[in-house]
């Protein structure tokens, strides 16, 4: 058995702190001198990928963890990043400022990749929190005609196979699939590491290695046309009440109880 | 793509075709017919139809044209014939095989696509669930197809209503492909009705794609409350509860007292007060029940994600600046330990 050759994808998102706001034109959400960082589902990925190698759960080591990102030129922060914290190059496809790429397409990219790199394992985040729409690892899978593993809670190496444990609704479930395989990571599945000073350092040194969408034979052209961005309706906070007594009158009043 | 000329002419000729009693002639007008026909992707367990997902069926009802029902599982004809019940379904597409009780996508993606490049469908729908969500995008990456996730309105067969950045934005997307597939979200697609339906029931193809992923256990939080992401009314407790004790001590007994579900805050669910299915909020469930009663949430963005569309939000907070009060109709400031219990004694002598 070869040892793991891990790929995994991050982006760059608007800081999940940060309340974003609808352009004038509500054609976008702004982003401009908006603080961004990396999908905080993808820390999970890199932290689950390093500690594999750390904690030398898979017999046959890791060979590579190589961090990949699709997006504009600021993007590459996020690669250093993913670098500190312990990947050990970058892959980086580089888009115009603004232009968005579906997952369909992200997945099209990352499936050339795991060609050209020999990856037997993608880690990637369940959803980015700017788009939501939690499908770029189930398409890779797809796409490859993988297993997949997707919103895991707990990964473990055995001989029979990779069992990864899911949150589903209403629980957790185990599955066991076989290499190669793609895994998509939930909140509960580690606390991603700080980078340390020197390891930021060190990161610099590291590769990115830069290569385009035509390269690689893909098209990043969209199915989905954005018509309107708008802000969803305001709530209107109704007040507050004084004691148990005038809340229990004002659920009667608003019908809820 | 479909001209809008072209789908105003099917609509006029469906009403005609259903009049006509006896079989369809659906080859004569395959081209019309194929301008909007919907497959719901329906969920079952243990030879029970989940009707949560009957939500997809709704959905379908709004694009308009024929809808058609998928299950698939061992021993399907109980789950079949359940189904075929169903308000507004004209036929079910059933596929007998206990290889896909699971619903794993490895097998269950190509056994849909099978289904549908033979019934050619137009849209394809299923609830933003679980199950729909680690299928879907499988579906789509087969089907060539970008994946509408989450919809919760339809403006029209091409054009979908979804939320992005946990909620805070509403995007209007109009699709290009071909084929459509969607999850919707379920709060926004009521049940469709489950009796006054006649549905025929066909055999699916069963292309029997072999499966590298095999289904090991499962561990589901048992409870006898009512199910969270369906609930009317919905109690909810975060970090303000400080241990598993104190929630279960406060908020269960106020649960009863409304014949609530139990949520929590994602802080709640991580520091192990609360099982995570329970975590209401961008990355956990998106409930909107009648009440949602909160206790002890202070309201970050990612938790409202999950719960603003409620129809009326009460919260009880010990801060008067929770971000919570924004959104809430009926604030209290107080301490959670005096108020909850003494609002759960006074609802149960009413």
């Amino acid at each position: 058995m070869a040892a793991l050759r891990i790929l995994v994808p991050v982006k760059r998102v608007i800081d999940y702190a940060v309340k974003p706001r609808v352009n004038k034109a509500q054609t976008a959400i702004e982003t401009s001198g908006v603080k961004h960082s990396m999908n905080p589902f993808d820390e999970l990925s890199i932290e689950e990928s390093v500690r594999i190698r750390e904690k030398k759960s898979y017999p046959h080591g890791v060979d590579e963890i190589i961090a990949f990102s699709i997006g504009p030129p600021k993007s590459v922060d996020t690669l250093r990043t993913a670098m500190a914290m312990g990947a050990d190059r970058s892959i980086f496809v580089e888009t115009k400022e603004g232009e968005e790429v579906e997952p369909l397409a992200v997945g099209k990219v990352i499936r050339e990749l795991v060609k050209r790199e020999g990856i037997n394992l993608v880690v990637c985040g369940k959803q980015s929190i700017d788009d939501d729409a939690g499908q770029t690892g189930q398409i890779v899978a797809g796409l490859m005609g993988w297993g997949a593993a997707t919103q895991a809670s707990k990964v473990s190496f055995g001989e029979k196979g990779v069992e990864v444990e899911k949150e589903v609704d209403g629980g957790t479930e185990t599955v066991r699939s076989q290499l190669p395989m793609v895994i998509t990571t939930d909140l509960r599945l580690n606390e991603p590491r700080y980078a340390s000073l020197p390891n930021i350092m060190k990161a610099k040194k590291k590769k990115i290695d830069k290569i385009s969408a035509e390269e690689l034979g893909v098209s990043l052209e969209r199915r989905l046309k954005t018509l309107k961005v708008i802000e969803p309706p305001p709530r209107q906070g109704g007040g507050k009440v004084d004691d148990v007594d005038g809340m229990i009158a004002k659920l009667k009043e608003l019908g809820a109880i | 793509m479909i001209s809008r000329a072209g789908l105003s002419v099917a609509r006029q000729v469906r009403p005609q075709l259903r009049t006509k009693p006896g079989p369809t002639p659906v080859a004569s007008l395959s081209a019309l017919a194929r301008l909007l026909s919907s497959l719901a992707v329906l969920e079952q367990r243990d030879g029970k139809l989940n009707h949560g997902s009957l939500g997809a069926v709704t959905a379908a009802k709004k694009l308009g044209g024929s809808i058609t029902g998928f299950v698939a599982g061992g021993n399907i004809k109980a789950v079949a014939e359940e189904a075929a019940k169903v308000n507004g379904i004209e036929k079910i597409i059933a596929v007998d095989n206990a290889a896909y009780d699971k619903g794993l996508p490895e097998n269950f993606a190509p056994l849909l696509v099978e289904n549908i490049k033979k019934g050619g469908f137009t849209h394809i729908i299923a609830g933003h669930t679980a199950f729909g969500k680690s299928l879907m995008p499988r579906v789509a990456a087969l089907l060539d197809v970008q994946q509408i996730s989450d919809i919760t309105a339809i403006e029209d067969e091409k054009t979908f209503v979804r939320p992005i950045y946990a909620g805070n934005a509403i995007a209007t997307v109009e699709s290009s492909d071909n084929i459509k597939t969607i999850t919707i979200r379920g709060t926004a697609f009521a049940a469709a009705e489950a009796d006054g339906g006649s549905a025929s029931i066909e055999d699916g193809v069963d292309p029997k794609a072999e499966c590298n992923t095999e289904w090991v256990s499962e561990n589901l939080a048992k409870s006898d409350r009512p199910d969270l992401a369906t609930a009317g009314k919905v109690v909810s407790g975060g970090r303000g509860l400080k241990s598993k004790e104190e929630f279960d001590r406060i908020m269960l007994p106020l649960a009863d007292a409304l014949g609530a579900a139990v949520g929590a805050s994602r802080a709640a669910v991580d520091s192990g007060y609360a099982d995570n299915s329970l975590q209401v909020g961008q990355t956990g469930k998106v409930v909107a029940p009648q009440l949602y009663l909160c206790a002890g949430i202070s309201g970050a963005i990612q938790h409202l994600a999950g719960m603003k569309d409620s129809k009326v939000i009460a919260a009880i907070n010990k801060d008067a600046d929770a971000p919570i009060f924004q959104v809430a109709d009926v604030g209290l400031v107080g301490d959670l330990f005096d108020k909850v219990p003494e609002l759960t004694e006074k609802l149960n002598k009413q």
